[in-house]
Protein backbone atom coordinates (compact mmCIF):
# COMPACT_ATOMS: atom_id res chain seq x y z
CA UNK A 1 0.00 0.00 0.00
CA UNK A 2 1.37 3.75 -0.68
CA UNK A 3 1.79 5.96 1.76
CA UNK A 4 0.08 9.09 1.49
CA UNK A 5 1.97 12.69 1.00
CA UNK A 6 -0.18 13.70 3.45
CA UNK A 7 2.07 11.55 6.04
CA UNK A 8 5.42 12.83 4.54
CA UNK A 9 4.20 16.20 5.58
CA UNK A 10 2.77 15.50 9.15
CA UNK A 11 6.34 14.16 9.54
CA UNK A 12 8.07 17.34 8.64
CA UNK A 13 5.31 19.33 10.64
CA UNK A 14 6.33 17.10 13.37
CA UNK A 15 9.97 17.46 13.58
CA UNK A 16 10.19 20.68 12.82
CA UNK A 17 8.15 21.21 16.07
CA UNK A 18 11.12 19.31 18.14
CA UNK A 19 13.57 21.54 16.23
CA UNK A 20 11.81 24.90 16.96
CA UNK A 21 11.43 23.57 20.47
CA UNK A 22 15.12 23.06 20.80
CA UNK A 23 16.08 25.60 18.76
CA UNK A 24 14.12 28.53 20.51
CA UNK A 25 15.15 27.24 24.31
CA UNK A 26 19.12 28.21 22.85
CA UNK A 27 17.65 31.60 22.37
CA UNK A 28 19.13 34.27 24.58
CA UNK A 29 16.57 35.76 26.87
CA UNK A 30 17.89 39.23 25.97
CA UNK A 31 16.77 38.68 22.24
CA UNK A 32 13.21 37.85 22.72
CA UNK A 33 12.21 40.91 21.19
CA UNK A 34 14.05 39.93 17.89
CA UNK A 35 13.02 36.58 18.33
CA UNK A 36 9.44 37.73 18.00
CA UNK A 37 9.86 40.06 15.32
CA UNK A 38 11.80 37.44 13.17
CA UNK A 39 9.14 35.39 13.78
CA UNK A 40 7.13 37.67 12.56
CA UNK A 41 8.85 38.21 9.35
CA UNK A 42 9.25 34.50 8.60
CA UNK A 43 5.72 33.35 9.46
CA UNK A 44 4.73 35.81 6.32
CA UNK A 45 6.40 33.22 4.06
CA UNK A 46 3.01 32.82 3.88
CA UNK A 47 3.22 34.97 0.56
CA UNK A 48 4.16 31.84 -1.30
CA UNK A 49 -0.09 30.97 -0.84
CA UNK A 50 -0.61 34.47 -1.86
CA UNK A 51 0.99 34.86 -4.51
CA UNK A 52 -0.44 31.29 -6.18
CA UNK A 53 -3.79 33.11 -5.25
CA UNK A 54 -3.17 36.36 -7.17
CA UNK A 55 -1.69 34.36 -10.41
CA UNK A 56 -5.05 32.04 -10.65
CA UNK A 57 -7.11 34.26 -12.85
CA UNK A 58 -7.68 33.37 -16.24
CA UNK A 59 -5.71 34.70 -19.11
CA UNK A 60 -7.01 38.68 -19.05
CA UNK A 61 -8.41 38.49 -16.03
CA UNK A 62 -6.13 40.02 -13.54
CA UNK A 63 -8.48 40.72 -10.80
CA UNK A 64 -11.00 37.79 -10.45
CA UNK A 65 -13.39 37.42 -6.90
CA UNK A 66 -10.58 34.46 -5.67
CA UNK A 67 -7.17 36.62 -6.88
CA UNK A 68 -8.31 40.06 -5.25
CA UNK A 69 -7.79 38.31 -1.98
CA UNK A 70 -4.48 36.71 -3.58
CA UNK A 71 -3.89 40.49 -3.82
CA UNK A 72 -4.42 41.73 -0.63
CA UNK A 73 -2.40 38.88 1.04
CA UNK A 74 0.27 40.08 -0.71
CA UNK A 75 0.32 43.39 0.40
CA UNK A 76 -0.15 42.55 4.40
CA UNK A 77 2.49 39.92 3.91
CA UNK A 78 4.88 42.31 2.21
CA UNK A 79 4.57 44.87 5.04
CA UNK A 80 5.52 42.10 7.40
CA UNK A 81 8.19 40.56 5.37
CA UNK A 82 10.02 44.20 5.22
CA UNK A 83 9.08 45.38 8.27
CA UNK A 84 9.62 42.12 10.26
CA UNK A 85 13.76 41.75 9.08
CA UNK A 86 14.01 45.25 8.71
CA UNK A 87 13.10 45.98 12.48
CA UNK A 88 14.80 43.52 13.71
CA UNK A 89 18.19 43.75 11.86
CA UNK A 90 17.90 47.63 13.54
CA UNK A 91 17.44 46.16 16.78
CA UNK A 92 20.05 43.39 16.47
CA UNK A 93 22.62 46.72 15.27
CA UNK A 94 22.03 48.09 18.86
CA UNK A 95 23.27 44.65 20.87
CA UNK A 96 26.99 45.87 21.85
CA UNK A 97 28.90 43.91 23.71
CA UNK A 98 31.67 46.81 26.24
CA UNK A 99 34.72 48.14 25.18
CA UNK A 100 37.70 46.82 26.09
CA UNK A 101 39.28 49.93 26.49
CA UNK A 102 37.66 51.60 29.34
CA UNK B 1 10.22 24.67 -12.65
CA UNK B 2 9.86 20.87 -12.00
CA UNK B 3 7.45 20.35 -8.89
CA UNK B 4 10.53 18.41 -7.74
CA UNK B 5 13.04 21.12 -7.81
CA UNK B 6 11.04 23.35 -6.38
CA UNK B 7 9.82 21.38 -3.56
CA UNK B 8 13.89 21.00 -2.35
CA UNK B 9 14.20 24.72 -2.68
CA UNK B 10 11.23 25.23 -0.39
CA UNK B 11 12.71 22.70 1.92
CA UNK B 12 16.32 24.90 1.57
CA UNK B 13 14.23 28.37 2.53
CA UNK B 14 12.83 25.94 5.39
CA UNK B 15 16.27 25.16 6.86
CA UNK B 16 17.32 28.82 6.04
CA UNK B 17 14.74 30.20 8.71
CA UNK B 18 15.76 27.40 11.00
CA UNK B 19 19.21 29.06 11.18
CA UNK B 20 17.76 32.34 11.55
CA UNK B 21 16.34 31.48 14.93
CA UNK B 22 19.42 29.71 15.82
CA UNK B 23 21.47 32.21 15.29
CA UNK B 24 19.52 34.49 17.88
CA UNK B 25 21.26 32.15 20.52
CA UNK B 26 23.80 35.00 21.05
CA UNK B 27 23.96 38.45 19.86
CA UNK B 28 27.04 37.81 17.57
CA UNK B 29 26.03 35.46 15.33
CA UNK B 30 22.06 37.42 15.48
CA UNK B 31 22.82 39.42 12.53
CA UNK B 32 24.11 36.89 10.09
CA UNK B 33 20.96 34.64 11.39
CA UNK B 34 18.81 37.69 10.16
CA UNK B 35 20.55 37.69 6.75
CA UNK B 36 19.89 33.91 6.74
CA UNK B 37 16.28 34.50 6.95
CA UNK B 38 16.02 37.32 4.32
CA UNK B 39 18.10 34.72 1.93
CA UNK B 40 15.04 32.25 2.93
CA UNK B 41 12.91 34.59 2.12
CA UNK B 42 13.70 34.97 -1.34
CA UNK B 43 14.42 31.76 -2.74
CA UNK B 44 10.76 30.97 -1.46
CA UNK B 45 9.03 33.83 -3.35
CA UNK B 46 11.49 33.38 -6.72
CA UNK B 47 10.25 29.81 -6.64
CA UNK B 48 6.55 30.57 -5.98
CA UNK B 49 7.19 32.89 -9.21
CA UNK B 50 8.95 30.07 -11.09
CA UNK B 51 6.97 27.41 -10.46
CA UNK B 52 3.58 29.30 -11.09
CA UNK B 53 4.94 30.37 -14.56
CA UNK B 54 2.58 32.70 -15.64
CA UNK B 55 4.32 35.81 -16.27
CA UNK B 56 1.36 38.19 -17.89
CA UNK B 57 -0.26 41.12 -16.65
CA UNK B 58 -1.04 39.74 -13.19
CA UNK B 59 2.95 39.32 -12.45
CA UNK B 60 3.40 43.30 -12.57
CA UNK B 61 0.47 43.64 -10.34
CA UNK B 62 2.01 41.12 -7.83
CA UNK B 63 5.42 43.00 -8.23
CA UNK B 64 3.43 46.82 -7.41
CA UNK B 65 1.27 45.43 -5.13
CA UNK B 66 4.61 43.61 -3.29
CA UNK B 67 6.69 46.88 -3.49
CA UNK B 68 3.74 48.51 -1.99
CA UNK B 69 3.35 46.43 0.94
CA UNK B 70 7.32 46.65 0.97
CA UNK B 71 7.60 49.82 1.01
CA UNK B 72 4.81 50.45 3.72
CA UNK B 73 6.79 47.58 5.71
CA UNK B 74 10.39 49.13 5.29
CA UNK B 75 8.45 53.00 6.63
CA UNK B 76 7.05 51.66 9.34
CA UNK B 77 10.29 49.50 10.68
CA UNK B 78 12.51 52.67 10.21
CA UNK B 79 10.02 54.85 12.03
CA UNK B 80 8.60 52.96 14.62
CA UNK B 81 10.49 54.27 18.39
CA UNK B 82 11.64 51.08 19.96
CA UNK B 83 9.46 51.83 22.88
CA UNK B 84 6.89 51.21 20.36
CA UNK B 85 7.63 47.26 19.81
CA UNK B 86 4.83 45.43 21.71
CA UNK B 87 2.64 47.28 19.84
CA UNK B 88 4.50 46.86 16.56
CA UNK B 89 5.08 43.00 17.16
CA UNK B 90 1.09 43.29 17.77
CA UNK B 91 0.38 45.19 14.60
CA UNK B 92 2.59 42.46 12.61
CA UNK B 93 0.40 39.26 14.17
CA UNK B 94 -2.53 40.78 12.99
CA UNK B 95 -1.13 40.95 9.27
CA UNK B 96 -0.32 37.39 9.34
CA UNK B 97 -3.38 36.24 10.38
CA UNK B 98 -5.55 38.38 8.58
CA UNK B 99 -3.05 36.98 5.17
CA UNK B 100 -3.89 33.48 6.39
CA UNK B 101 -7.91 34.13 6.40
CA UNK B 102 -7.17 35.70 2.54
CA UNK B 103 -5.20 32.44 1.37
CA UNK B 104 -7.99 30.14 2.51
CA UNK B 105 -10.65 32.16 1.07
CA UNK B 106 -8.83 32.78 -2.05
CA UNK B 107 -8.20 29.14 -2.01
CA UNK B 108 -12.06 28.08 -1.12
CA UNK B 109 -13.47 29.92 -3.75
CA UNK B 110 -10.76 29.08 -6.86
CA UNK B 111 -9.69 25.49 -5.42
CA UNK B 112 -8.10 24.42 -8.69
CA UNK B 113 -5.51 27.34 -8.94
CA UNK B 114 -4.05 25.12 -6.25
CA UNK B 115 -4.85 21.71 -7.60
CA UNK B 116 -7.06 21.31 -4.63
CA UNK B 117 -10.45 19.94 -6.79
CA UNK B 118 -13.17 22.15 -7.84
CA UNK B 119 -15.34 24.33 -6.33
CA UNK B 120 -17.99 22.52 -4.12
CA UNK B 121 -16.28 19.51 -4.92
CA UNK B 122 -12.73 20.48 -2.81
CA UNK B 123 -10.49 17.07 -1.35
CA UNK B 124 -11.85 16.43 2.03
CA UNK B 125 -8.42 17.12 3.99
CA UNK B 126 -7.96 19.86 1.95
CA UNK B 127 -11.00 21.36 3.40
CA UNK B 128 -10.49 20.68 6.31
CA UNK B 129 -6.70 22.36 6.60
CA UNK B 130 -8.46 25.25 5.29
CA UNK B 131 -11.01 25.81 7.68
CA UNK B 132 -8.28 25.45 10.38
CA UNK B 133 -5.89 27.75 8.37
CA UNK B 134 -8.93 30.00 8.20
CA UNK B 135 -9.84 30.02 11.67
CA UNK B 136 -6.71 30.51 13.60
CA UNK B 137 -6.20 32.94 10.87
CA UNK B 138 -9.13 34.91 12.35
CA UNK B 139 -8.39 34.69 15.92
CA UNK B 140 -5.15 35.55 15.33
CA UNK B 141 -6.31 38.83 13.39
CA UNK B 142 -8.67 39.80 15.60
CA UNK B 143 -7.07 38.66 19.23
CA UNK B 144 -4.20 40.90 17.61
CA UNK B 145 -5.78 43.76 17.01
CA UNK B 146 -7.60 43.90 20.52
CA UNK B 147 -4.03 43.48 22.18
CA UNK B 148 -2.42 46.31 19.92
CA UNK B 149 -5.46 48.34 21.12
CA UNK B 150 -4.58 47.80 24.51
CA UNK B 151 -1.41 48.25 24.08
CA UNK B 152 -1.18 51.68 22.14
CA UNK B 153 -3.63 52.74 25.09
CA UNK B 154 -6.48 53.73 22.55
CA UNK B 155 -8.49 50.36 24.63
CA UNK B 156 -8.24 50.49 28.24
CA UNK B 157 -6.00 48.08 29.87
CA UNK B 158 -7.88 46.87 32.46
CA UNK B 159 -9.62 43.64 32.10
CA UNK B 160 -13.35 43.26 30.69
CA UNK B 161 -15.19 40.48 31.80
CA UNK B 162 -18.95 39.48 31.96
CA UNK B 163 -20.90 37.13 33.36
CA UNK B 164 -20.54 33.65 31.09
CA UNK B 165 -17.43 34.71 29.45
CA UNK B 166 -16.17 31.52 29.50
CA UNK B 167 -18.85 29.58 28.80
CA UNK B 168 -19.82 31.60 25.84
CA UNK B 169 -15.92 31.18 24.47
CA UNK B 170 -16.23 27.58 25.21
CA UNK B 171 -19.78 27.00 22.97
CA UNK B 172 -18.33 29.25 20.63
CA UNK B 173 -15.21 26.82 20.09
CA UNK B 174 -17.41 23.76 19.91
CA UNK B 175 -19.82 25.95 17.45
CA UNK B 176 -16.74 25.78 15.21
CA UNK B 177 -16.06 22.19 15.18
CA UNK B 178 -19.65 21.27 14.15
CA UNK B 179 -19.43 24.06 11.46
CA UNK B 180 -16.16 22.47 10.03
CA UNK B 181 -17.52 18.91 10.47
CA UNK B 182 -20.94 20.55 8.36
CA UNK B 183 -18.50 22.22 6.20
CA UNK B 184 -16.53 19.11 4.95
CA UNK B 185 -20.39 17.62 4.40
CA UNK B 186 -21.68 20.23 2.62
CA UNK B 187 -18.89 22.63 1.13
CA UNK B 188 -21.16 25.57 1.65
CA UNK B 189 -20.06 28.78 1.21
CA UNK B 190 -21.84 30.30 3.58
CA UNK B 191 -20.68 27.71 6.72
CA UNK B 192 -17.53 28.97 5.74
CA UNK B 193 -18.27 32.48 5.77
CA UNK B 194 -19.77 31.66 9.07
CA UNK B 195 -17.13 29.99 10.13
CA UNK B 196 -14.84 32.73 9.76
CA UNK B 197 -16.85 35.28 11.58
CA UNK B 198 -16.74 33.21 14.30
CA UNK B 199 -13.51 32.78 14.82
CA UNK B 200 -13.29 36.41 14.78
CA UNK B 201 -15.93 37.03 17.24
CA UNK B 202 -13.48 34.72 19.55
CA UNK B 203 -9.98 35.89 18.38
CA UNK B 204 -11.79 39.23 20.12
CA UNK B 205 -13.52 37.43 22.82
CA UNK B 206 -9.98 35.55 24.19
CA UNK B 207 -8.37 38.77 25.04
CA UNK B 208 -10.65 41.48 26.19
CA UNK B 209 -10.65 40.17 29.70
CA UNK B 210 -7.23 40.25 29.79
CA UNK B 211 -5.11 42.90 31.99
CA UNK B 212 -1.84 44.87 30.70
CA UNK B 213 0.56 43.70 32.35
CA UNK B 214 -0.52 39.97 30.87
CA UNK B 215 0.45 41.63 27.87
CA UNK B 216 3.68 39.42 27.54
CA UNK B 217 1.75 36.58 27.75
CA UNK B 218 -0.49 37.20 25.06
CA UNK B 219 1.94 38.61 22.74
CA UNK B 220 3.88 35.30 22.72
CA UNK B 221 0.54 33.09 22.41
CA UNK B 222 -0.58 35.25 19.27
CA UNK B 223 2.62 34.59 17.85
CA UNK B 224 2.31 30.95 18.49
CA UNK B 225 -1.27 30.91 16.84
CA UNK B 226 -0.32 33.15 13.94
CA UNK B 227 2.58 30.44 13.28
CA UNK B 228 -0.05 27.55 13.58
CA UNK B 229 -2.13 29.45 11.02
CA UNK B 230 0.61 29.40 8.45
CA UNK B 231 0.69 25.60 9.33
CA UNK B 232 -2.73 24.90 8.33
CA UNK B 233 -2.38 26.75 5.11
CA UNK B 234 1.14 24.88 4.25
CA UNK B 235 -0.69 21.37 4.58
CA UNK B 236 -3.65 23.03 2.11
CA UNK B 237 -0.84 23.95 -0.52
CA UNK B 238 1.20 21.16 0.24
CA UNK B 239 4.38 23.50 0.52
CA UNK B 240 7.19 22.50 2.69
CA UNK B 241 8.69 25.66 3.88
CA UNK B 242 5.84 26.97 4.99
CA UNK B 243 4.83 23.93 7.23
CA UNK B 244 8.18 24.41 8.92
CA UNK B 245 8.29 28.07 9.22
CA UNK B 246 4.66 27.58 11.18
CA UNK B 247 6.08 25.06 12.84
CA UNK B 248 8.71 26.65 14.29
CA UNK B 249 7.04 30.02 14.71
CA UNK B 250 4.02 28.21 16.52
CA UNK B 251 6.57 26.47 18.74
CA UNK B 252 8.57 29.40 19.44
CA UNK B 253 5.55 31.39 20.56
CA UNK B 254 4.29 28.32 22.74
CA UNK B 255 8.25 28.47 25.14
CA UNK B 256 7.82 32.46 25.33
CA UNK B 257 4.48 32.04 26.37
CA UNK B 258 5.35 29.51 29.32
CA UNK B 259 8.70 31.41 29.97
CA UNK B 260 6.78 34.41 30.53
CA UNK B 261 3.33 32.73 32.76
CA UNK B 262 6.66 31.24 34.65
CA UNK B 263 7.88 34.33 35.56
CA UNK B 264 4.52 35.17 37.07
CA UNK B 265 4.29 32.04 38.46
CA UNK B 266 0.70 31.51 37.10
CA UNK B 267 -0.63 29.05 34.65
CA UNK B 268 -1.40 29.62 30.64
CA UNK B 269 -4.89 28.73 31.50
CA UNK B 270 -4.88 31.40 34.46
CA UNK B 271 -3.55 34.45 32.49
CA UNK B 272 -6.27 33.41 29.73
CA UNK B 273 -9.25 33.20 32.01
CA UNK B 274 -8.90 36.77 32.70
CA UNK B 275 -6.62 39.38 35.17
CA UNK B 276 -5.71 39.84 38.18
CA UNK B 277 -7.87 42.99 38.80
CA UNK B 278 -11.21 40.95 37.83
CA UNK B 279 -10.84 38.00 40.31
CA UNK B 280 -12.32 38.63 43.84
CA UNK B 281 -9.32 39.33 46.02
CA UNK B 282 -9.35 37.72 49.64
CA UNK B 283 -5.87 39.38 50.71
CA UNK B 284 -6.76 42.20 53.08
CA UNK B 285 -4.57 44.46 51.85
CA UNK B 286 -7.55 46.90 52.46
CA UNK B 287 -7.38 47.39 56.17
CA UNK B 288 -3.67 47.55 56.15
CA UNK B 289 -2.99 51.10 58.54
CA UNK B 290 -0.79 54.02 56.57
CA UNK B 291 2.25 52.88 57.10
CA UNK B 292 5.78 55.39 56.68
CA UNK B 293 7.69 55.69 54.26
CA UNK B 294 10.87 57.64 53.89
CA UNK B 295 11.16 59.74 50.71
CA UNK B 296 13.93 61.99 49.47
CA UNK B 297 14.99 63.92 46.55
CA UNK B 298 17.69 63.97 43.95
CA UNK B 299 20.25 65.31 45.92
CA UNK B 300 19.92 62.33 48.57
CA UNK B 301 19.97 59.73 46.00
CA UNK B 302 23.26 61.06 44.50
CA UNK B 303 25.19 61.46 47.67
CA UNK B 304 23.71 57.46 48.21
CA UNK B 305 25.11 56.47 45.16
CA UNK B 306 28.19 58.56 44.99
CA UNK B 307 29.79 56.32 48.28
CA UNK B 308 28.53 53.09 47.00
CA UNK B 309 30.80 50.91 45.08
CA UNK B 310 28.46 48.69 43.32
CA UNK B 311 24.60 49.75 41.83
CA UNK B 312 22.24 47.55 40.48
CA UNK B 313 19.39 48.98 38.11
CA UNK B 314 16.27 47.26 37.89
CA UNK B 315 14.13 49.07 35.10
CA UNK B 316 10.49 47.91 34.67
CA UNK B 317 7.29 49.10 32.05
CA UNK B 318 7.88 52.60 33.79
CA UNK B 319 10.85 53.03 32.30
CA UNK B 320 9.41 52.56 28.93
CA UNK B 321 6.81 54.44 29.66
CA UNK B 322 8.74 57.70 30.72
CA UNK B 323 11.17 56.99 28.17
CA UNK B 324 13.86 57.18 30.41
CA UNK B 325 16.63 54.89 29.13
CA UNK B 326 18.49 57.21 27.65
CA UNK B 327 18.53 59.43 30.86
CA UNK B 328 19.45 56.47 32.78
CA UNK B 329 22.64 55.22 31.01
CA UNK B 330 23.83 59.31 30.85
CA UNK B 331 23.37 58.42 34.95
CA UNK B 332 25.39 55.48 34.79
CA UNK B 333 28.05 56.75 32.77
CA UNK B 334 28.75 59.39 35.49
CA UNK B 335 28.47 56.61 38.12
CA UNK B 336 31.23 54.36 36.30
CA UNK B 337 33.45 57.83 35.98
CA UNK B 338 33.51 57.61 39.78
CA UNK B 339 34.71 53.98 39.72
CA UNK B 340 31.27 52.63 40.64
CA UNK B 341 30.62 48.89 39.25
CA UNK B 342 26.86 48.60 37.67
CA UNK B 343 24.65 46.12 36.36
CA UNK B 344 21.40 45.67 35.21
CA UNK B 345 18.96 43.91 36.34
CA UNK B 346 15.98 41.94 34.53
CA UNK B 347 12.89 40.58 35.60
CA UNK B 348 11.49 37.93 32.73
CA UNK B 349 7.80 39.93 32.64
CA UNK B 350 9.41 43.41 32.83
CA UNK B 351 8.29 45.76 30.24
CA UNK B 352 4.96 44.23 28.02
CA UNK B 353 6.66 42.01 25.63
CA UNK B 354 9.42 39.16 26.53
CA UNK B 355 13.02 40.85 26.22
CA UNK B 356 11.36 44.34 26.48
CA UNK B 357 13.86 46.16 28.74
CA UNK B 358 16.63 44.48 27.11
CA UNK B 359 15.80 46.41 23.74
CA UNK B 360 15.23 49.68 24.96
CA UNK B 361 19.06 49.07 27.27
CA UNK B 362 20.34 48.43 24.04
CA UNK B 363 19.00 51.28 22.64
CA UNK B 364 20.94 53.18 24.75
CA UNK B 365 24.05 52.13 23.98
CA UNK B 366 24.24 49.85 27.52
CA UNK B 367 26.16 46.75 26.44
CA UNK B 368 24.63 43.94 26.61
CA UNK B 369 27.28 41.96 28.81
CA UNK B 370 26.29 44.53 31.63
CA UNK B 371 22.91 43.00 31.78
CA UNK B 372 21.55 40.34 33.47
CA UNK B 373 18.34 37.84 34.11
CA UNK B 374 17.08 37.24 37.44
CA UNK B 375 18.64 33.86 38.12
CA UNK B 376 22.13 35.34 37.40
CA UNK B 377 22.20 38.38 39.23
CA UNK B 378 19.58 37.64 42.11
CA UNK B 379 22.09 36.57 44.69
CA UNK B 380 24.00 39.76 43.72
CA UNK B 381 21.98 42.06 46.05
CA UNK B 382 23.01 41.08 49.00
CA UNK B 383 25.97 42.27 48.14
CA UNK B 384 25.44 46.06 46.32
CA UNK B 385 25.55 48.87 48.13
CA UNK B 386 22.65 50.72 46.11
CA UNK B 387 19.68 49.03 44.22
CA UNK B 388 17.95 51.92 42.07
CA UNK B 389 14.38 50.71 41.11
CA UNK B 390 13.50 52.28 37.96
CA UNK B 391 9.83 51.79 37.06
CA UNK B 392 9.60 48.14 38.06
CA UNK B 393 7.25 47.08 41.19
CA UNK B 394 5.75 43.87 41.59
CA UNK B 395 8.76 41.88 40.44
CA UNK B 396 10.28 43.52 43.48
CA UNK B 397 7.75 42.65 45.56
CA UNK B 398 9.32 40.74 48.75
CA UNK B 399 5.85 39.48 49.47
CA UNK B 400 5.57 36.84 46.95
CA UNK B 401 8.18 35.30 49.55
CA UNK B 402 6.58 35.86 52.54
CA UNK B 403 2.54 35.91 51.94
CA UNK B 404 1.39 32.57 51.35
CA UNK B 405 -2.18 34.72 51.29
CA UNK B 406 -0.43 37.09 48.66
CA UNK B 407 -1.90 36.77 44.88
CA UNK B 408 1.84 37.08 43.73
CA UNK B 409 2.67 34.61 46.55
CA UNK B 410 5.39 32.29 44.37
CA UNK B 411 6.21 34.22 41.67
CA UNK B 412 9.95 35.13 41.18
CA UNK B 413 11.07 38.27 42.24
CA UNK B 414 14.13 40.04 42.44
CA UNK B 415 15.64 40.04 45.90
CA UNK B 416 15.96 44.20 45.97
CA UNK B 417 15.23 43.89 49.74
CA UNK B 418 18.53 42.63 50.23
CA UNK B 419 20.91 45.56 49.41
CA UNK B 420 22.02 48.14 51.47
CA UNK B 421 19.85 50.97 50.42
CA UNK B 422 17.04 51.19 47.55
CA UNK B 423 16.25 53.64 45.78
CA UNK B 424 12.83 53.23 44.39
CA UNK B 425 11.75 55.91 41.60
CA UNK B 426 8.09 56.16 41.50
CA UNK B 427 5.42 58.62 41.01
CA UNK B 428 3.27 57.73 43.96
CA UNK B 429 2.69 54.51 46.32
CA UNK B 430 -0.43 53.31 44.37
CA UNK B 431 0.02 49.54 43.67
CA UNK B 432 1.00 48.19 40.67
CA UNK B 433 -0.26 46.13 38.21
CA UNK B 434 -1.63 42.99 40.68
CA UNK B 435 -3.63 45.18 43.10
CA UNK B 436 -1.33 44.90 46.10
CA UNK B 437 0.73 47.18 48.01
CA UNK B 438 4.32 46.43 48.15
CA UNK B 439 6.05 45.68 51.18
CA UNK B 440 9.66 46.84 50.20
CA UNK B 441 8.24 50.82 49.81
CA UNK B 442 7.84 50.37 53.85
CA UNK B 443 11.35 49.32 54.52
CA UNK B 444 13.89 50.92 56.81
CA UNK B 445 16.33 51.09 53.88
CA UNK B 446 14.18 51.86 51.15
CA UNK B 447 14.19 55.81 49.71
CA UNK B 448 11.23 56.54 47.85
CA UNK B 449 11.94 59.15 45.36
CA UNK B 450 8.37 60.52 43.86
CA UNK B 451 8.78 61.74 40.66
CA UNK B 452 9.18 61.05 37.08
CA UNK B 453 11.47 58.40 36.45
CA UNK B 454 13.27 60.63 33.53
CA UNK B 455 13.40 63.45 35.16
CA UNK B 456 14.64 62.42 38.38
CA UNK B 457 17.18 60.40 37.02
CA UNK B 458 18.35 63.65 34.93
CA UNK B 459 18.46 65.33 38.14
CA UNK B 460 20.33 62.90 40.26
CA UNK B 461 23.24 63.11 37.14
CA UNK B 462 23.02 66.70 37.85
CA UNK B 463 23.97 65.86 41.48
CA UNK B 464 26.45 63.50 40.93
Amino acid sequence: MEIDPFIFRLSIFILSIFVGYYVVWSVTPSLHTPLMSVTNAISSVIIVGAIIAALSGSDGVVFSSSSIYGFLAIILAAVNIFGGFLVTQRMLAMYKKKKKDK
Amino acid sequence: MSANLSAILYLVSGVLFILALRGLSSPETSRQGNLFGIIGMVIAVTVTFLSVGNFSSGFIYVLIFLAVGGSLGAFIAYRIPMTAMPELVAGFHSLVGLAAVFVAISAFINPSAFNLGTPGNIKLASLIEMAIGAAVGAITFSGSVIAFLKLQGIMSGAPITFKGQHLLNALLLILIVILTIYLCSTQSSNLFWILIAISFLIGFLIIIPIGGADMPVVISMLNSYSGWAAAGIGFTLENTALIITGALVGSSGAILSYIMCKGMNRSFFNVILGGFGATDQTSGSQNKEQRPVKSGNADDAAFLMKNASSVIIVPGYGMAVAQAQHALREMVDTLKKNDIKVSYAIHPVAGRMPGHMNVLLAEANVPYDEVFELEEINNDFANADVAFVIGANDVTNPVAKTDPQSPIYGMPVLDVEKCKSVLFVKRSLSPGYAGIDNDLFYKENTLMLFADAKKMTEDITKNL
